[in-house]
């Protein structure tokens, strides 16, 4: 029984000592903000590498995703005499919800483990130790670039996986299914709102960004300086943004619902 | 200043295991000062506890005249401005060409024109022999020639004291003869002091000045080379001469060996 209660205070050290160390990473990240304006080039750099080369999944998948909602929406929505009204039912599950929680889940995968495994080699090789002794804060050097390259890039990213879901949603629902085009386009036009839709799909897209990529960075330059530890925290990446962003998007849907 | 670095009393330990013990330390200006000692006996943390990337427990570091416990990070990266180091791993950022590795310190701390910076880079690969290969990137290098970057990289600031940790570790023997040459060189021509952690007895005595000599957090033994090329010290005997018994034994303790294989299983 001790030995169980030992563990559990040991856990719960370790558990609070982790999220003390990701708050003062974050803070330190923000308190770099500055560099960015010196280091610009350093921002395109990782707007490219988070962003555009997340352009090509992102796109496909929503694609698939929008042309998946098409069908299934147009099965259910048939049987109530709906079917017109599909080109809202796709476009505000893509804005709203699908839109920015799997591009989150699809950067998490594929941007986010690259920058923990990128930065924990970087510490493994001694790189961030160097940048240290030649006085230079890795920090700023290294982590507040790709912060906000990942902050701007997720929100674009969402942009695209949307507007590639609505483009397959389109495609299925109105050239193999045989919806009304001018229904598909014109129920989309009227009930898909600026503020209530797409700036909260964007919100919660900047949300489910900074979650991921602060993450990302974390575990990248809290990991142990071996194959192994880089191995742990690329996995520790992945497995923690996807459930971060699954619960926050239950979060924010209440709050911006007003349930 | 009667010295560059000074350290008394010095003691550190991780999760309660003792990594250094009373450890005292004098390196005088323009000299080579080597540490040697054999794999886990505490020389790349007495290097970090030296270049301020570690914190002294107890006891005293003073670097250039400055006691580093409770010196500010913007104290610290001033002093580190007017020193080098050559890691191990070479340490070159990977996204940058070698010219760009050469030319960030000088980026990052002055604000000389391009056409100077470039002169400089130029002649510090010059004097490391690899200044043809400025366009090179990194994964492109051998490791002796990643070595020799880092080297001139170290060098850009014109420090007043260069850290090597295991300089000459993993290098074939045209590279060692080389690194073995450029240390030296760089020390008399530039001025500088030099501090080397390294298990390479033989090239390591060749080049320095003064050795101190590191077993399980404790220096055991110190002097110029030649002084502890005539100790009687069985350990600092085993240790230098390297050979494969001694105080240090061939094997690990374990119980009797005909007991051990009779044991059931």
């Amino acid at each position: 029984m001790r030995r169980l209660l030992a563990q559990l205070g040991r856990r719960g050290i370790e558990f609070f000592a982790r999220l003390g160390r990701r708050l003062l990473l974050l803070l330190r990240i923000l308190a770099g903000t500055g560099a960015l304006f010196r280091d610009f080039p350093l921002l395109i750099r990782q707007l490219y590498g988070i962003g555009v080369r997340s352009v090509v999944i992102v796109s496909l998948s929503g694609f698939f995703v929008g042309m998946v909602l098409s069908l299934q929406g147009y099965t259910v929505l048939s049987q109530f005499g709906a079917k017109e009204s599909l080109g809202i039912l796709v476009a505000a599950s893509l804005v709203r919800e699908l839109g920015p929680v799997v591009t989150a889940l699809l950067v998490a995968g594929r941007a986010g483990s690259a920058l923990t495994a990128e930065i924990g080699l970087m510490k493994t090789t001694e790189q961030l130790a160097a940048l240290e002794m030649m006085a230079v804060d890795p920090i700023r050097r290294v982590l507040v670039p790709r912060f906000f390259g990942g902050l701007l890039a997720m929100p674009l990213l969402a942009g695209f996986f949307s507007a590639f879901g609505i483009l397959g949603g389109y495609l299925v629902g109105v050239d193999l299914l045989g919806v009304d085009a001018g229904a598909f386009w014109g129920q989309m036009q009227q009930g898909i709102d600026c503020h209530k839709d797409l700036c909260n799909g964007v919100l919660k897209s900047l949300v489910f960004g900074w979650v991921v990529i602060w993450i990302a960075l974390f575990e990248g330059y809290d990991s142990l300086p071996t194959s192994e530890g880089v191995g742990y925290a690329t996995t520790r990446t992945v497995v923690q943004s996807a459930l971060t962003v699954l619960c926050l998007d239950f979060i924010l849907t209440a709050l911006l619902l007003g349930v | 200043m009667d010295s560059v670095v000074r350290i008394r009393g010095l003691r550190f330990a991780r999760a309660g295991k003792p990594i250094l013990t009373d450890i005292d330390l004098t390196v005088a200006p323009g000299s080579v000062s080597a540490i040697l000692g054999p794999s886990g006996s505490g020389k790349t943390t007495l290097l970090q506890l030296i270049s301020g990337q570690l914190r002294p427990q107890v006891g005293r570091v003073e670097l250039m005249g400055q006691a580093l416990t409770h010196l500010s990070r913007r104290r610290l990266y001033q002093l580190r401005t007017r020193m080098g180091m050559l890691f191990q791993n070479s340490a070159l950022l990977t996204d940058l060409s070698v010219f760009e590795n050469v030319a960030y310190p000088l980026r990052a701390h002055t604000d000389l024109p391009e056409s100077m910076i470039r002169k400089l880079v130029l002649l510090k690969l010059q004097s490391v022999g690899l200044r043809g290969a400025r366009d090179l990137m990194p994964n492109q290098l051998s490791g002796g020639m990643a070595r020799r970057v880092a080297l001139a990289r170290a060098m850009a600031l014109d420090p007043r004291l260069l850290l090597y940790d295991e300089p000459f570790t993993g290098q074939d023997p045209i590279s060692l003869g080389i690194l073995v040459r450029l240390i030296r060189q760089f020390n008399d021509a530039s001025r500088l002091t030099s501090i080397l952690v390294s298990h390479d007895v033989q090239e390591t005595l060749r080049i320095a000045d003064y050795v101190y000599l590191l077993d399980r957090g404790r220096i055991v033994a110190r002097g110029t080379p030649e002084q502890l090329a005539e100790t009687d010290d069985p350990w600092v005997r085993q240790f230098l001469q390297g050979l494969p018994d001694g105080p240090v034994g061939f094997h690990y303790p374990a119980p009797d060996l005909l007991a051990d294989l009779l044991e059931s299983a």
